[in-house]
């Protein structure tokens, strides 16, 4: 039973992966991906948590209080903001290979160059 | 590759990765029960070191802030790369750019209060990040999107000010240089690479944290506008929807 | 706070709806759509994140979900339509 949390963060990115391998769309390639970064998401705070352990902001909280990792936090924090530029990155070059292809499809992409 | 390979390779790829993260999962331990020292340490000593409640803005902007420069950097490198390959077709098309004018009124007013709501949440996230929860990185977010509502309550042209390169690039230049530059200052005193010189302030206001807040406004500018440039690129070409019926009117 | 850091059940419940969450947005084929079904899929996330006592990710995910990620992604589906819907002959007007 706990090591589920663990299994929903693999679920993710494996269900991202399926979903970037049978892709006809770059546009929805792209939104699989964002699936499987979160499982990174969901993975580093699962390890970070700390049982009965509270957000580690100590604003008006006595120092000692037990609190989760702030680590793990602080890297999935810039995590999630990178991912955005990121996806715009692989969106932008889906719209160039539209442009230069005139399809969003993965497949019809290789036809066309090959 | 054709498709079909594609799916059939996908299947025992999927089962072996599976397998893989199973046994990794045994290995790891139960749920809650977190091992690492470092939360625990950096719980302890943060707000006695650095005088700042939010523990976790501190870890990304003092006790790894180098790493976090790093990822400014990722920003800036994503949004060239958007910028280089969205560009050429955006200034082809600029000529014949028409905008749809919003003729609602209620709409409009709506969007008003949401870009004076978007830009107080914004500004307040960004300045108590290391405080209360936000900081510079959903701070920045926020305050692009509502600069970003300014422009779709305006026309286009209303939003062009706020793409025009003169005054973005030099933002963006302020946001990732004044975190190499906050950098650099501790070098120039003797000590390592980003070390906290400045005074630490009282614990639990803004006034606190030495260089985490200098850090942390340096990236939530870096951010809003990192946002900004590419929200704007990909609505350049966007907001030319260019119906025979507008090009007339 | 406090209360959600006892209650294992409640994240057991937001666990099982983040799970649920990312077949349907991966099978949802048609981007418009899927763009929608990721914004709910983020506001799971973002459940998630609370229930694990991480507010910093929750906000950042919040807007991210709710601002950038909607922005982009049909700003690059109208660029894609717009231009199947209007083919080369615009250009010499």
């Amino acid at each position: 039973m706990s090591y589920l949390p663990y299994a929903v963060a693999a679920w993710l990115c494996l269900v991202g992966l399926a979903g970037v391998a049978t892709s006809k769309n770059l546009v929805h390639l792209a939104v699989c991906l964002t699936v499987t970064q979160s499982s990174s998401y969901v993975l580093l705070l699962t390890v970070g948590y700390v049982d009965h352990g509270k957000a580690p902001i100590f604003k008006g909280v006595e120092l000692g209080t037990p609190a989760v990792d702030p680590v793990v936090q602080a890297l999935t924090l810039t995590d999630i903001v990178v991912s955005v530029v990121v996806v715009a990155l692989i969106l932008a070059l889906a719209l160039d290979a539209h442009r230069l292809s005139g399809t969003v499809d993965p497949d019809r992409i290789a036809d066309i160059s090959g | 590759m054709s498709r079909r390979v594609r799916v059939a390779l996908l299947a025992p790829a999927l089962l072996v990765l599976g397998t893989l993260f199973a046994w990794a999962i045994a290995g790891l331990p139960a749920f809650g029960d977190y091992r690492g020292p470092y939360g625990y340490v950096l719980n302890r000593i943060v707000v006695p070191l650095r005088h700042t409640t939010n523990v976790v803005m501190a870890t990304t902007f003092d006790v790894r802030g180098i790493d976090t420069m790093g990822e400014e950097f990722i920003l800036y490198a994503s949004v060239i790369g958007v910028t280089l390959l969205l560009r050429d077709e955006s200034g082809a098309r600029r000529a014949e750019r028409r905008t749809r004018r919003l003729r609602s009124d209620a709409v409009r007013l709506v969007g008003v209060v949401l870009v004076g709501v978007g830009l107080l949440v914004g500004l307040w996230l960004v300045a108590f990040g290391y405080v209360t929860p936000g900081g510079g990185f959903p701070g920045g977010v926020v305050l692009a999107g509502a600069i970003l509502v300014l422009y779709l309550i305006g026309s286009h042209r209303d939003y062009r000010p706020f793409r025009n390169e003169h005054l973005l690039d030099p933002l963006e230049g302020i946001g990732a240089g004044g975190y190499v530059v906050t950098g650099l200052a501790a070098l120039v005193t003797g000590l390592a690479f980003l070390t906290n010189l400045f005074g630490f302030g009282t614990t639990g206001t803004l006034a606190s944290g030495g260089s985490i807040g200098i850090l942390n406004a340096a990236a939530g500018i870096a951010v809003a506008i990192a946002m900004l440039l590419l929200f704007a690129e990909f609505l350049e070409t966007y907001v030319v929807p260019l119906e025979p019926e507008d090009v007339q009117s | 706070m406090m209360l959600l850091a006892t209650l294992a059940p409640l994240q057991a419940v937001v666990f099982a709806l983040v799970a649920i969450g990312a077949p349907l947005v991966v099978l949802t084929r048609d981007p418009l759509r899927q763009a929608l079904v990721n914004g709910i899929y983020g506001v799971t996330l973002v459940c998630l994140f609370v229930v694990l006592q991480a507010p910093d990710p929750a906000l950042s995910m919040l807007v991210v979900s709710g601002i950038a990620y909607p922005l982009v992604i049909l700003a690059a589906v109208a660029r894609v339509r717009g231009e199947r819907r209007r083919p080369k002959e615009t250009k010499d007007e």
